[in-house]
C-alpha cells in the first residue's frame, strides 16, 4: 500500500473545540496528555472537515507536546482517520460476516453503481465518500452503514435511496465544508 | 419467561437518564457496598459468585480482582473495555446506550473493590454516539454525588471518564488497550508483566468487560448466594446474548445461563427461527473468532445431550465437535450460505485487524486470506486446503497475543466440519464464482 | 544465581537472566537467533519468534512444561529451569514455520543486495529454511527510497524488527520515523518526506539485521566479501571512535560499528561503542584512522567463508530470474 500525501493547511479551531481539546486532556495526571491523542484527532479531524493532513497532524502533535512522527505512526494504525480527502458524506458499510450473510456486499454494489464510484472513491461533486468498514457492532441489524455519527439499519436498495435523498436535501449532518 | 438481572429496565422510558434510572433501584449497590462492606468482602462476593469474564476469554473476575498489586503510594485504574468488535458482538453498546448508568454503577462498586481512584471506559471509535450517551450519564453522577470526591461520605474518591479507539479490532484485547489508551498504536504487549502487576503507565491495572462490570451490580444486590442458584453447574447467572445472521428476530437478548440452544434460536421470545422459512446450515456461537459447527452439532452435542446456552455445553467435544461460549455472538448461518466464502471473509478481517508487530501473525494472516480468496474465487487448488491448515499450525500458539489464534481457529474448523465444500469450489470453480449468496438476490441499480 | 538447563547443558546464570541470554554465556550451535532482540536497544525482542525455545520444565519449584513455545529472548530463566532449543523437534517446526512467513513477503533479491553475505535473514533461512517457497501469492512491495543523503530504506526487505525505532527513540533526542499502517501493509517511514539526521541515527544501519537500512555512501562500491574488515580507531569528541573499517586495497569503503558474535555492537570501556554519523560517513580516509588489525568475522556470516554462495531457499530460481 502505497502512503500518498495531500497537503493542506491547518484549520482553525473553534473555541469550542479548543475547550473540549483542553477539557480531554485534563482527563489524564499531569504529563500523560498523549493519551488524549484518539481524542483530540476526533476532534480536530472534524474541525478539518473530515480528513487530517500531514500540516493538521502536526498541529496535534504541538498541540500535545509530543513529535509529529508519534501522531503519524497512530493516525495510520487506526482505521478511522482519513488522511485524504472526503466528500461532505462518508458512506461506511460494514462488510464483515454476519452483515454478509444478509446482503451487505449486494448493498455495497448498489451504492457502487447509483453514486458511480468504487469503494474508497469520491463523486466528483464531492458529495459522497464510499468505503467499507469492519463489524460496526449492529449485526442483528444489518445491513448496515455509519454515516457520520450514525447507524443506518436493515439497508435495503430503497433505504439506501432515502438516505442519499435526505443528504442531498442537507437533512442529514455532514462534514464541515473548510 | 427468563429472569433479568442487567435489561429488566432496559425498556423504561427515560432510563438512562439519573433519576428514572435511580427510581427504578439504580446506585442500590453502590450504597450497600460502601456502607456495609470492606473492599475485600466485595471482591470475595465476586469470587463466590464465580463471576466469568464476559468478554470472551471467560477468566474469572474476582480471582483476576486479587491478583492486582498493592504497592504503596502507587495508583490503581479499573478501565472497562467496551471496545466490542468481535464480529457478530454488539451486546455492550446495547447495554451503553439504553442504561448507561447500569455500567457507571457497576464501575464505582468494582473500583471500590481493587481500590482504584481513577477509572476509564475504553470505548472503540465507531461508537461515538454512545460515547456521548455515556459522557452524559457520567457528568450526572458527578452531580449526584456518586463520582468525585468522597463519594457517599464513605471517604472513597473515583474519576471516571471515557475515552474513544479509532477504528482497530486488536485494541480490544487488554494491554493493546492499555497502549492504545497511553496514546500510541495499539501494539499488544507481551505478558509478563501482566496488567494486574503493570498495567497503565506501568501502574497495577484490572481491564473487564462492559457486562462483566455491569453483573457486578445484580450479584452486590442479591448476594452471590441467590445469583449462583441461576444456572448451571459451571455458568451462572445471566448472559447477554447477541444474534445475528440468518435469523428472524436477531438482537441482544438477555438469558440465563442453561437455556437450550434450540430454544434460543427457535424460540418466539427469542430469535424465532430462520429467516425466510429456511434451515439452520451453520452456528457460530461466540464471536467469529470461535468455531463454527455444522448443523448436527447445534441443538444437539457429539455424545447426543441437549446442546444448552452455557461455557460447558457449548464446548462440550472441544474443538472436535464443540465450540465456545466466547463473547456471546451468535452468528447464525442458513442452508443456502457459503462457508467457504464466509471463512474467507473472517480471515480477511484477522488479516485486516492484525497489529503486524509478530511475524507469524503479520504474515500468516494475511497469506491464509489470499490463499482463501483464490480458492473462493475459483482459483484454489487440493495442495492450497492443507497449505492452509499448515499455515493455521504454525501460527497457533506462537505469537504474541491471542489474535492469532483467533485467526486460525476459524479457519481450521471450517475446515474440519466443511472440507467437502471447500473441495467443490476446487473442482466447481465456475459454480463457484457464479454463485450469489446473499438474501437480496441480484439488486442492483 | 539460578540454574537451568538448555539442550542438556548445565549454567549457572545471575537471576533475571532471560533464556536467550543464558544460552549465550554458554555460546555455539545452542544459542537461538535472534532477529529483533538486541540486547542493548530496551524494549526490544518479543516480535520476530524467530528465538522460540520448548520449556519442557518450567522450574524446579513447578516442574511442569510449558504449554505454548517462548520466546527466548524475553523470558527469564528460573532456578531448575530445562529448556529445549535444537533437541526439539516442536522448536525446530516452529523456526521453519517463522523463517517461511519472514521469507513470504520478502523479495529474495539478495544477488543485489548490500547485506548479503552479512544479513541474519539470510543465515537464518540457511539454518532454518526448507527447500523452494511455498508462497505463490503477489508479494507486497514497496519502492526503495532515501532517508536523506546518507541513509537508503529497502523496505521490501525489511523484517519490522523495530530496531531501528528503538534506536532513535535511545540514541536521538528527535525521532522522524517509525512504523506505520498495520498488519501486512505495516512499513518503516517518515510519512512526509524527512531526512533522518541526528548526530547518531548511522546506527540504525548496523541494528538492522537485513538490508532494509543501508549505507548510501557504501552502496554499489563493492561486495563485502571482497573487502577486508579491519579494527580501527579515531579520537572522536562526539563517539568513542571504535569502528570496523571495510577496505579494499588501501581504499577504506565502509564504516561500521564493531560488532560481536551476535551482530550487536560491542561495549567498550562500559559502554556500547555507538558511532557518530562523522566517523561513520565522512571519515573513508586511511589517515583518519589508527588500523589495529584484521578483524575476525564470526561464526554467523557467509563472509568468513571467504565467498559467496546462493544457498536454498534463497536460490529459488523463480524468484531470482523476476529480479530484473
Ligand atoms: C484480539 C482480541 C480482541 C478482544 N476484544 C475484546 C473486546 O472487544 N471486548 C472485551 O471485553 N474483551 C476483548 N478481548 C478480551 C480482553 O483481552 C480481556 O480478556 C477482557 O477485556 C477481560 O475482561 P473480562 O475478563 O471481563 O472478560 C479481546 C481479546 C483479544 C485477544
Ligand atoms: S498476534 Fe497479531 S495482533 Fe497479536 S501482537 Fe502479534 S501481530 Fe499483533
Ligand atoms: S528497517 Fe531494519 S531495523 Fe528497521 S524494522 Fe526493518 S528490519 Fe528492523
Ligand atoms: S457484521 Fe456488520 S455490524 Fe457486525
Ligand atoms: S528475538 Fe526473540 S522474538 Fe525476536
Amino acid at each position: 500500500m502505497k502512503i500518498e500525501i495531500t497537503e493542506q493547511k491547518r484549520p482553525v479551531l473553534s473555541e469550542e473545540a479548543k475547550a473540549e481539546i483542553q477539557r480531554v486532556i485534563k482527563q489524564y495526571p499531569e504529563g500523560r496528555q498523549k493519551s488524549a491523542i484518539l481524542r483530540v484527532m476526533h476532534i480536530v479531524e472534524e474541525e478539518a472537515g473530515g480528513w487530517l493532513s500531514p500540516d493538521t497532524m502536526d498541529m496535534i502533535a504541538e498541540i500535545l507536546s509530543i513529535e509529529p512522527i508519534e501522531v503519524y505512526e497512530v493516525a495510520t494504525f487506526y482505521t478511522m482517520f482519513n488522511l485524504q480527502p472526503v466528500g461532505k458524506y462518508v458512506f461506511e458499510v460494514c462488510r464483515t460476516g454476519p452483515c454478509m450473510l444478509v446482503g451487505s456486499d449486494n448493498i455495497i454494489t448498489y451504492l457502487e453503481n447509483k453514486l458511480n464510484i468504487k469503494v474508497g472513491e469520491t463523486t466528483t461533486d464531492g458529495m459522497f465518500t464510499l468505503k467499507t468498514a469492519e463489524c460496526l457492532g449492529a449485526c442483528g441489524y444489518g445491513p448496515m452503514l455509519q454515516c457520520g455519527e450514525e447507524y443506518h439499519e436493515y439497508l435495503t436498495p430503497e433505504k439506501v435511496d432515502e438516505l442519499i435523498e435526505a443528504c442531498r436535501r442537507g437533512e442529514i449532518k455532514g462534514n464541515k465544508v473548510v | 419467561m427468563g429472569r433479568k438481572l442487567l435489561l429488566e429496565h432496559a425498556d423504561v422510558p427515560g432510563i438512562e437518564t439519573f433519576d428514572v434510572y435511580r427510581k427504578h433501584g439504580g446506585y442500590r449497590s453502590v450504597e450497600k457496598a460502601l456502607k456495609t462492606m470492606s473492599p475485600e468482602e466485595v471482591v470475595e462476593e465476586v469470587k463466590t459468585a464465580t463471576l466469568k469474564g464476559r468478554g470472551g476469554a471467560g477468566f474469572p473476575a474476582g480471582m483476576k480482582w486479587s491478583f492486582i498489586a498493592k504497592p504503596e503510594g502507587v495508583p490503581r485504574y479499573l478501565l472497562c473495555n467496551a471496545d466490542e468488535s468481535e464480529p457478530g458482538t454488539f451486546k455492550d453498546r446495547y447495554l451503553m446506550q439504553y442504561i448507561p448508568h447500569l455500567l457507571i454503577e457497576g464501575m464505582i462498586v468494582s473500583s471500590y473493590a481493587l481500590g482504584a481512584n481513577q477509572a476509564y471506559i475504553y470505548i472503540r471509535g465507531e461508537y461515538m454516539f454512545v460515547l456521548r450517551i455515556v459522557e452524559k450519564a457520567i457528568a450526572e453522577a458527578y452531580e449526584k454525588g456518586f463520582l468525585g470526591k468522597n463519594i457517599l461520605g464513605s471517604g472513597f474518591d473515583l474519576d471516571l471518564s471515557i475515552a474513544p479507539g479509532g477504528g482497530a479490532y486488536i485494541c480490544g484485547e487488554e494491554t493493546a488497550l492499555i497502549e492504545s489508551l497511553e496514546g500510541k498504536r495499539g501494539n499488544p504487549r507481551m505478558k509478563p508483566p501482566f496488567p494486574a502487576v503493570q498495567g497503565l503507565w506501568q501502574c497495577p491495572t484490572v481491564v473487564n468487560n462492559v457486562e462483566t462490570l455491569a453483573t457486578v451490580v445484580p450479584i452486590i444486590n442479591m448476594t452471590a448466594a441467590e445469583y449462583t442458584k441461576i444456572g448451571t453447574e459451571q455458568s451462572k447467572g445471566t448472559k447477554l446474548i447477541s444474534a445475528g445472521g440468518n435469523v428472524e428476530r436477531g438482537g441482544v437478548y438477555e438469558i440465563e445461563l442453561g437455556l437450550s440452544v434450540e430454544e434460543f434460536i427457535y424460540g418466539d421470545e427469542w430469535c424465532r427461527g430462520i429467516k425466510n422459512g429456511k434451515k439452520m446450515k451453520a452456528l457460530v456461537p461466540g464471536g467469529s473468532s470461535v468455531p463454527i459447527l455444522p448443523a448436527h452439532l447445534i441443538t444437539k452435542t457429539a455424545n447426543g445431550d441437549t446442546r444448552l446456552m452455557s461455557y460447558e455445553s457449548l464446548s462440550d467435544g472441544g474443538f472436535a465437535s464443540g465450540s465456545m461460549l466466547g463473547s456471546g455472538g451468535f452468528i447464525v448461518f442458513d442452508e443456502d450460505q457459503c462457508i467457504v466464502r464466509n471463512t474467507w471473509n473472517f480471515a480477511r478481517f484477522y488479516a485486516h485487524e492484525s497489529c503486524g508487530q509478530c511475524s507469524p501473525c503479520r504474515e500468516g494472516t494475511g497469506w491464509m486470506e489470499k490463499v482463501l480468496h483464490r480458492i473462493e474465487t475459483g482459483k484454489g487448488n487440493m495442495r492450497d486446503i492443507d497449505l492452509l491448515a499448515d499455515i493455521n499450525k504454525k501460527i497457533e500458539g506462537n505469537t504474541i497475543c491471542p489474535l492469532g489464534d483467533a485467526a486460525a481457529w476459524p479457519v481450521a474448523a471450517a475446515i474440519r466440519h466443511f472440507r467437502e465444500e471447500f473441495e467443490w469450489h476446487v473442482t466447481h470453480p465456475e459454480e463457484a464464482v457464479k454463485r450469489n449468496y446473499g438474501m437480496l438476490k441480484g439488486v442492483t441499480a | 544465581m539460578v540454574k537451568v538447563t538448555i539442550d542438556g547443558i548445565e549454567i549457572e546464570v545471575e537471576e533475571g537472566t532471560t533464556i536467550l541470554n543464558a544460552a549465550r554465556q554458554v555460546g555455539g550451535d545452542i544459542v537461538p537467533p535472534a532477529m529483533c532482540y538486541y540486547s542493548k536497544l530496551e524494549g526490544s525482542g518479543g516480535k520476530c519468534r524467530t528465538c522460540l525455545v520448548e520449556v519442557a520444565a518450567g522450574s524446579e519449584r513447578d516442574p511442569r512444561p510449558m504449554p505454548k513455545l517462548m520466546v527466548s529472548c524475553s523470558t527469564q530463566v528460573q532456578h531448575g529451569m530445562v529448556v529445549k532449543n535444537l533437541t526439539s523437534d516442536r522448536v525446530k517446526e516452529a523456526r521453519a514455520g517463522v523463517t517461511e512467513f519472514l521469507l513470504a513477503n520478502h523479495p529474495l533479491d539478495c544477488p543485489v543486495c548490500d547485506q548479503a553475505g552479512e544479513c541474519h535473514l539470510q543465515d537464518l533461512g540457511f539454518e532454518n529454511g526448507k527447500e523452494g517457497t511455498r508462497f505463490e501469492e503477489e508479494k507486497r512491495t514497496f519502492a526503495p527510497r532515501d532517508i536523506g543523503d546518507k541513509i537508503k530504506l529497502h523496505m521490501n526487505r525489511c523484517i519490522l524488527c523495530y530496531r531501528c525505532v528503538y534506536t532513535a527513540n535511545q540514541l536521538t533526542n528527535k525521532r522522524v520515523h517509525g512504523v506505520l499502517n498495520r498488519g501486512d501493509h505495516a512499513e518503516i517511514s517518515t510519512y512526509i518526506e524527512k531526512a533522518l539526521d541526528n548526530e547518531f541515527i548511522g546506527n540504525v544501519i548496523d541494528v538492522c539485521p537485513v538490508g532494509a537500512l543501508t549505507d548510501k555512501t557504501f552502496r554499489f562500491k563493492s561486495r563485502v566479501w571482497f573487502l577486508k574488515p579491519m579494527n580501527a580507531h579515531r579520537d572522536c569528541p562526539t563517539c568513542q571512535g571504535i569502528a570496523t573499517v571495510w577496505m579494499f586495497g588501501n581504499e577504506i569503503q565502509r564504516v561500521t560499528g564493531r560488532k560481536d558474535a551476535y551482530g550487536e555492537i560491542e561495549t567498550h570501556n562500559g559502554k556500547t561503542a555507538w558511532l557518530c554519523n562523522t566517523c561513520r560517513f565522512e571519515s573513508k580516509d586511511v589517515a583518519q584512522w589508527t588500523i589495529e588489525g584484521p578483524r575476525v568475522i564470526n561464526r554467523h556470516s557467509v563472509i568468513s567463508q571467504g565467498h559467496y554462495v546462493l544457498k536454498n531457499p534463497l536460490e529459488d530460481k523463480s524468484t531470482v530470474k523476476n529480479l530484473k
